[in-house]
């Protein structure tokens, strides 16, 4: 038998409260969206009408398929956004809380940010930056440890994709330096 | 006998250190990710697809659907010990696992829910060794008309049967057809969608929209959660094992039950999620003493656990013999397949031979592998979760931009990855499903040209779609399952009268 007491306990340094308030309501994020899902259809019936969207000797035209499909799309989105105007009850729920926003904005803009990076010092260094720079700053971790993690991490991503399967990754200054 | 024959050859393929090494690393790493908080099955198989590209086909797939029984024994881990499930269909099981864990028998509920893992997918790779041959040699006589008319089934079946909001099921399934069509037009070459842009000629690539979907959605869903966590650690020991073992028989008629649910529903598309629900309460409702489930019932572990592997196994059916995936993960697989250039569908029993028995064979291999990994290893992999998830988050990215990258080596797919990111956040979070976009994507193209084919061929006539018993069936079938739920009312308004 094992001991029925809690063993793993994982910290976390700032957990979203509960009583945050919302950023954004359930409902309005829902409207927006298939809104502009909406207007991705309308678009893309367009660029279908102008392909072709007639029937030729040989079958249908090239746009035939897609612009009835976004033709779909448009009418469920605006069911959707009627529905939605009708409905009378609460659509007050949080989609997202101002903490709760504030975390996601923490892995997504650093996130954004890599891709810039890799582009300009190529994957595996911006992929140390970012791990690195992540642990110390949103996880809190100690300085050392967060840069071994991601040496080690990087190091063994190079080996594993440049060095063993030959799969080619965007590189930089520093690999030129090593002649890679 | 003949597919007795096949699958011993398909063990003959398997018997090469080289693929039985990658075996190994397949189960582990999937149990890392069915462990990692906010990953799981679909999302583990995306991620780490890339790893495969330079394989040849039978090493990526066996890897590949190694990484994902890891990670459905992985997510009962979680389950159990920490009360939460890394996947939909691990839900059902935390209802009795982690009452169980909380009186000290966690031992115990981990070697019941692997175990009854074990023999649910036992009984789907039997129905896929025996079932799946006879089905694709059938599907051999289909023409265009009938693929498409068997497309259409499958997505009438997903708007029909699935849960969520219709409207809601449609957008996704639209918008994944859409963005399938974007780029050159197959049948007669013309660009479509394309808006002048040189990076979107090719097209959007299946698995980068994929890897994004599921991927960086996932990390950014997690951030938001609260991410400390308590738990029970558990180390089994071989006297437990064999205790639960003599019990089982006991159980027979639930696991056969919970196996047959399973392997129903996954064939069925859009059914994965709720066998596991289904396995469950029928077992609830046939017990005699259905009150104790919910408190640390051994039996509420094998009901759901059973179900849920028999469907998730089971869903790799319909993509071996017919090329239609039966969930997301079995999505990601086929879109796998086509990586590795090879084209799914009934032809592949006939032309890749090695590829098919080799995949089944794993199948059973890699089960009862996992079982002995999983039996054996659990305190290693509970301790994964002392991770901090700020170190894993970052290395998450890091492997899903490789991901994408590598696919095409285009830049311009990183971004496309990060836009189908704030998507996937975006619908999960006002409750869009992410399966129907997945499967559409992967199948949409395919599904057109068998649409236009037929149109070409019957000279424009719909009626081509009815024009034999068999076509105009499925047809018909996928009518009916598209307009099942104002079916269901009609009929039932019709019995109140």
């Amino acid at each position: 038998m094992t001991d029925p007491g809690v063993e793993i306990v994982a910290g976390d340094p700032d957990e979203p409260p509960d009583d945050s308030p919302a950023v954004a309501q359930q409902r309005n994020v829902e409207m927006v969206t298939l809104a502009v899902t909406l207007a991705f259809a309308l678009l893309m019936m367009y660029d279908n009408w102008r392909t072709g969207i007639s029937w030729e000797p040989t079958g249908p035209a090239a746009g035939y398929f897609p612009f009835w499909v976004a033709l779909i799309l448009g009418g469920a989105c605006l069911f959707g956004i009627v529905k939605e105007i009708v409905k009378r009850d609460s659509g007050r729920d949080a989609f997202v809380t101002r903490s709760q926003f504030k975390r996601v904005l923490q892995m997504f803009v650093p996130t954004l940010l890599y891709v810039p990076v890799t582009q300009w010092l190529g994957l595996y260094v911006a992929s140390f930056i970012l791990i690195a720079g992540f642990m110390i700053v949103v996880g809190k971790i100690k300085a050392w440890k967060s840069l071994l993690t991601a040496f080690i991490f990087s190091a063994a991503m190079f080996g594993t994709f440049e060095i063993a399967f030959d799969v080619i990754m965007p590189k930089g200054p520093l690999e030129h330096l090593f002649g890679y | 006998m003949e597919a007795f024959h096949l699958l011993l050859y398909g063990f003959s393929v398997l018997m090469t250190w080289k693929i039985l090494a990658l075996m190994m690393v397949g189960l582990t790493l999937g149990i890392f990710v069915g462990v990692l908080p906010g990953l799981g099955g679909p999302n583990g198989v995306a991620i780490l697809l890339p790893l495969t590209f330079t394989m040849d086909p039978t090493s990526a797939i066996v890897m590949l659907s190694c990484i994902y029984w890891g990670a459905l024994f992985g997510g009962a881990i979680t389950s159990i010990l920490f009360n939460i499930p890394g996947e939909a269909w691990s839900v059902a099981t935390t209802f009795d696992g982690y009452p169980m864990a909380q009186q000290g028998r966690a031992a115990e509920a981990l070697t019941a829910a692997f175990t009854s893992s074990f023999i649910g997918s036992l009984v789907a790779v039997l129905l896929i060794t025996f079932l799946a041959p006879s089905i694709a040699s059938f599907a051999l006589k289909f023409g265009p008309p009938e693929f498409f008319a068997v497309y259409l089934l499958t997505f009438c079946s997903f708007v029909g049967l699935g849960r969520e909001e219709k409207h809601k099921t449609l957008i996704s399934m639209a918008l994944g057809l859409l963005v399938a069509g974007i780029g050159m037009d197959t049948v007669s070459g013309q660009l479509r969608m394309t808006f002048g842009s040189t990076e979107l000629l090719r097209g959007v690539n299946f698995l980068v929209a994929v890897i994004g979907l599921f991927g960086i959605s996932e990390i950014l869903l997690t951030m938001e959660e609260r991410l400390a966590l308590r738990g029970h650690a558990a180390k089994i020991s071989l006297r437990v094992v064999l205790k639960v073992w003599r019990e089982m028989p006991r159980y027979w008629a639930t696991l056969l039950r919970s196996s047959f649910i399973g392997c129903w529903l996954g064939i069925t598309p859009g059914g994965a999620i709720a066998a596991s629900f289904m396995g469950y309460n029928i077992a609830k409702r046939m017990s005699k003493d259905p009150d104790s489930f919910g408190k640390g019932r051994i039996e509420g572990v094998f009901a759901p656990e059973t179900a849920a592997h028999a469907s998730g196994t089971s869903a790799l059916l319909p993509m071996l013999a017919l090329g239609i995936p039966g969930s997301g993960t079995a999505a990601i697989l086929l879109g796998g397949l086509m990586v590795w250039g090879l084209n799914p569908g009934p032809l592949l029993f006939v032309e890749h031979k090695e590829f098919v028995w080799g995949l089944i064979a794993s199948m059973y291999l890699g089960n009862v592998v996992g079982l002995v990994l999983v039996l054996t290893t659990v305190p290693i992999f509970a301790s994964v979760l002392r991770v901090p998830f700020a170190a894993i988050a970052p290395m998450i990215v890091v492997s899903c931009a490789i991901g994408a990258f590598a696919i095409q080596n285009a830049m311009f797919d990183i971004w496309l990855m990060m836009l189908f990111g704030v998507l996937g956040y975006v619908f999960k979070k006002i409750g869009i499903p992410m399966a129907p976009l997945t499967l559409a994507l992967v199948l949409g193209s395919r599904a057109e040209d068998s649409f236009r084919l037929s149109m070409i061929g019957s000279a424009g006539d719909m009626r081509v779609f009815w024009s034999n018993g068999l076509v105009g069936s499925i047809t018909t079938l996928a009518l009916v399952l598209l307009f099942w739920p104002l079916i269901a009312r009609a009929l039932a308004a019709m019995r109140k009268r």
